[in-house]
Formats: structure tokens, sequence, C-alpha cells
């Protein structure tokens, strides 16, 4: 879908989220710890967000499609992955070209 | 008869053989049939002693040789009894070593069928509860779901203390890692089990789950989003063990990355709440004293995603801290990890007795 295709092309780290969703503030939130500043896409205040729900999993987020991490265009996962590879310390080499010098 | 008795009083120097000669004086059938039943007992006995022997020994002595070889050499006899016993006793040995293995196997066996049961009978239980059209309502169904996640979770810390010991055993005895190795994986394989069987138990009744109600009283200090806290655990595992330098930095570095995941997931909670209590709070009067309650119910909903969220980065911070370790490492992990669970369920006996008691 080319939303998606434009929004992670050209942003670093992008999240599509839903604002109902707790995981999806869990996943922003670790992000922010990580010291990046990721953009944050509410797909359910998006007039396209029912299409974009759909398009998701098509990308390969399928259960749930949300949240759907971007880091460089490719996408990671949802939160399992994102956990995954926080825990066994292969998220913050993907993060280092994006992390913020605080 | 006359005749021997008349020799034996007349000859002296017949004394000296007597006790031969007077066999032979008895007539020759007699005398013969003792002579020769004598020299046949020793070659018998010695037949016997050599089939015994079950390597050695592969000479075959005949009757005409015996009774020289029987007076010249005895200390051959002795040497080769000596080897014969430490051969025995080295298959005694390798024998026991064998039996070891394959009881260990069949343990190993046996516990994989309990899981499996264990799992089947949670999954029948979790499918007539969870069957869709059943009359008797939610009131009705929750108890009979809840019902067989206690038993469930019971018959999981039985296992999980066997399973302990037998770690410790494993770990104290001569055996090859590839043996410790397939207990440990035995042993994180039944810590998956406990998610699953949570996981379940969270679609039946989130609220019940993450209250930690089944669990021990002084469990319950330590609760978090229905469970253990990954880098506490982590806290009392690691000193532990005896880790070489890249180890720890490893293990330390784990712990940070599980207090940043555990944080995340706190905060994610922390928004659910608040999203609920507005939900309940602003909940739109539908008359008659009821209240809309969708949104609610929607977060509730949510509440099951987090728990089992919480679930997947404990079984993956585990599964990591494993991946760091050796085998003996690992084993040595999991029986400090299962030791402690135990120790502090006593702890909850203990208290609980301790105010039972009059003042």
């Amino acid at each position: 879908m080319e939303k998606i295709q434009s929004l992670t092309s050209e942003n670093g780290v992008v999240i599509f989220t839903k604002s109902t969703c707790c995981l999806c503030y869990a996943v922003t939130i670790l992000f922010q710890e990580l010291r990046v500043n990721p953009v944050v896409y509410e797909i359910d205040q998006d007039p396209e967000g029912r299409e974009m729900e759909k398009a998701l999993p098509k990308q390969g987020c399928n259960s749930p499609p949300v949240p759907a991490v971007f880091i460089g265009g490719k996408l990671v996962g949802s939160t399992n992955e994102v956990m995954s590879l926080h825990l066994s310390g292969s998220l913050i080499p993907l993060l280092k070209p994006y992390q913020s010098l605080s | 008869m006359n005749s021997s008795s008349t020799q034996y009083l007349n000859s002296k120097r017949m004394d000296v053989y007597e006790p031969m000669h007077q066999f032979s004086m008895w007539g020759d059938f007699k005398g013969n049939i003792y002579q020769d039943a004598s020299a046949t007992m020793i070659i018998e006995v010695d037949a016997k002693l050599d089939n015994q022997s079950e390597d050695t020994s592969h000479t075959t002595i005949g009757p005409s040789n015996q009774c020289d070889q029987e007076a010249s050499k005895p200390g051959d006899k002795v040497l080769r009894r000596l080897a014969q016993n430490r051969e025995a006793a080295r298959k005694s040995r390798l024998r026991k070593k064998q039996l070891e293995v394959s009881r260990l196997k069949l343990l190993h066996l046996e516990q994989e069928l309990e899981q499996t049961r264990a799992q089947c009978a949670l999954m029948s239980g979790g499918v007539n509860v969870c069957h869709l059209g059943f009359p008797g309502g939610a009131n009705s169904v929750t108890p009979a779901g809840i019902a067989a996640f206690k038993m469930e979770y019971e018959r999981w810390v039985e296992e999980q203390n066997k399973k302990t010991n037998a770690l410790k055993t494993a770990l104290h005895s001569p055996l090859p890692d590839m043996e410790l190795h397939i207990l440990v994986d035995d042993t994180m394989n039944h810590y998956a089990n406990l998610f699953t069987i949570k996981a379940n138990a969270a679609k039946v009744d989130v609220c019940y789950l993450i209250s930690g109600v089944w669990k021990t009283s002084t469990e319950r200090l330590f609760l978090w989003i229905g469970g253990f806290r990954p880098s506490e655990l982590l806290k009392v595992l690691v000193p532990q063990l005896d880790l070489l330098d890249q180890q720890s930095h490893d293990l330390s570095n784990l712990i940070q990355a599980c207090q940043q995941a555990e944080d995340s997931l706190s905060q994610g909670m922390e928004k659910l709440q608040q999203t609920l209590a507005e939900a309940v709070a602003f909940a739109h009067a539908l008359g008659g004293g009821c209240y809309e309650m969708t949104n609610a119910m929607d977060k509730l909903e949510e509440l099951v995603r987090l728990v089992i969220q919480a679930d997947y980065v404990r079984k993956e911070a585990l599964q990591q801290t494993i991946r760091y370790l050796t085998t003996r490492q690992a084993a040595q992990g999991l029986i400090s990890l299962g030791e402690y669970f135990q120790r502090l369920r006593d702890l909850s006996s203990a208290w609980a007795m301790r105010l039972c008691e009059p003042a």
C-alpha cells in the first residue's frame, strides 16, 4: 500500500498503532527509552485506516496487525518480535543509526 | 576281607601306603572306583571353574594332566581367578552405567507423556468451557475453566519439583552432558507449558489470573502483570552461577534489557488502567440503571493481550539466559530457580502456620 510504503521509506523508525492499543503504547515507550523517536502513526485516526489495517498483514504483520514496527523501511514485526530482539541484544544495533545523542 | 586285615597287620612298609593300598585291597572293583572317582571329581570341579570364567581361560585340561597341574601350579589358578573377578567387576560397572542412562531416558519419556496428558486434559476442559452457545452464560462457564486451571497449575508445580530433583541427581552423577542437556530441555519445555496454561486461563478470566490468587501469599508479593518479573528472577539466579567474564557481561545486559521491557509493559498497563477507569466512569447511561459496557469490556480484552505479552517476555528471558550458559551451568541455574520458588512457597506455608499458633 502506497501510504505505508511512503511513510516507511521516508522515516527511519515507524510504528503503526491504534490509539486504543496498550501494547502499541508499550512499544513506543520502549523505543523512547532506547533514545529513539519513532514516527507513531495511529491508523484508527486515519480515514484510510481500514485499508492500512488490511495491508499490514500482507506486509507480513499478521496477528495482530498493530503494533507494526518498521526500521529502515523494513518490517521488523509486532510486539513479540521487538521483545525477542531486545532481549537477545539485537534491537539496539538495528536502532543505532536512529538513536539521538542525548 | 581276611586277606586285607592280614596284610594290614603284617607289613610295616605297607603302613606308609596304607590309605591307597587299603583301597586297592578291597577289591579291584571298589578300589578302582574310588581312585578314579576322586580323580574324576577333581577334573569336574576345575571344569566348572573354567566354565564360570567368561572370556579368559581357554585351556582344555585333560584328565591325565589334571592331577599334575593341580599339584604343581596352584599360583596360576589364583591369578586366573583374580583376573576373572576384575573382568566381572568391569562388566558390572559398565552394565550399571548403561542402566542409569536407560533409566534417565525412561524418566524423560514418562515426563513427556505426563505433560502431553496434562495439556490434553486442559485443552479438553477449555473446549468444554469455551463452547459457544453454552446455555449457562458467563457465570457457569468461568468457574469450570478456572477450576481446570487450578488443577493444572497444582500438577505443574508438582512436576516442577520432580524435575528440579531430577536435575539435581543428574548434575551430581557422572553422566555425560548429553543426558543433562535432555533434562535441561525438558525443564525449559515445562516452563513453556506453564505459559500455555496461563494463556488459556487469561482467555477464560483475565481478572482472576492477574490477581494472582492462584499463587501462594509470598509469591504474590512479587507479582507483576500476573507472574514473576524476569529481571528479578535473573538477579536471584545469576549470582549463584560460576560465570566467565563474557557471560557475566551478557547476562548483565540481559537483565537491563528485561528491565526496559518490563518498564514499557508496566507503562502499557498504567495506560490501560487509565482508559478502563475512564470507560467505566464515563459510560453512557442506557436507562433503567444500565450502562454501556462495550468500551470497558474492550479494555479487559486488551488486558488479556498484555498478560500474554508479559508471559512471552518471561519465556524469552529464560530462553535467552539458557543460551548464554553451558549445559552444566544451565542445569545449575534451573535447579536454583526451582529451589527458589519452592522455598518461597514453603515460606508462605510457614507464615500461615505462624499466624495460626496460639498467642
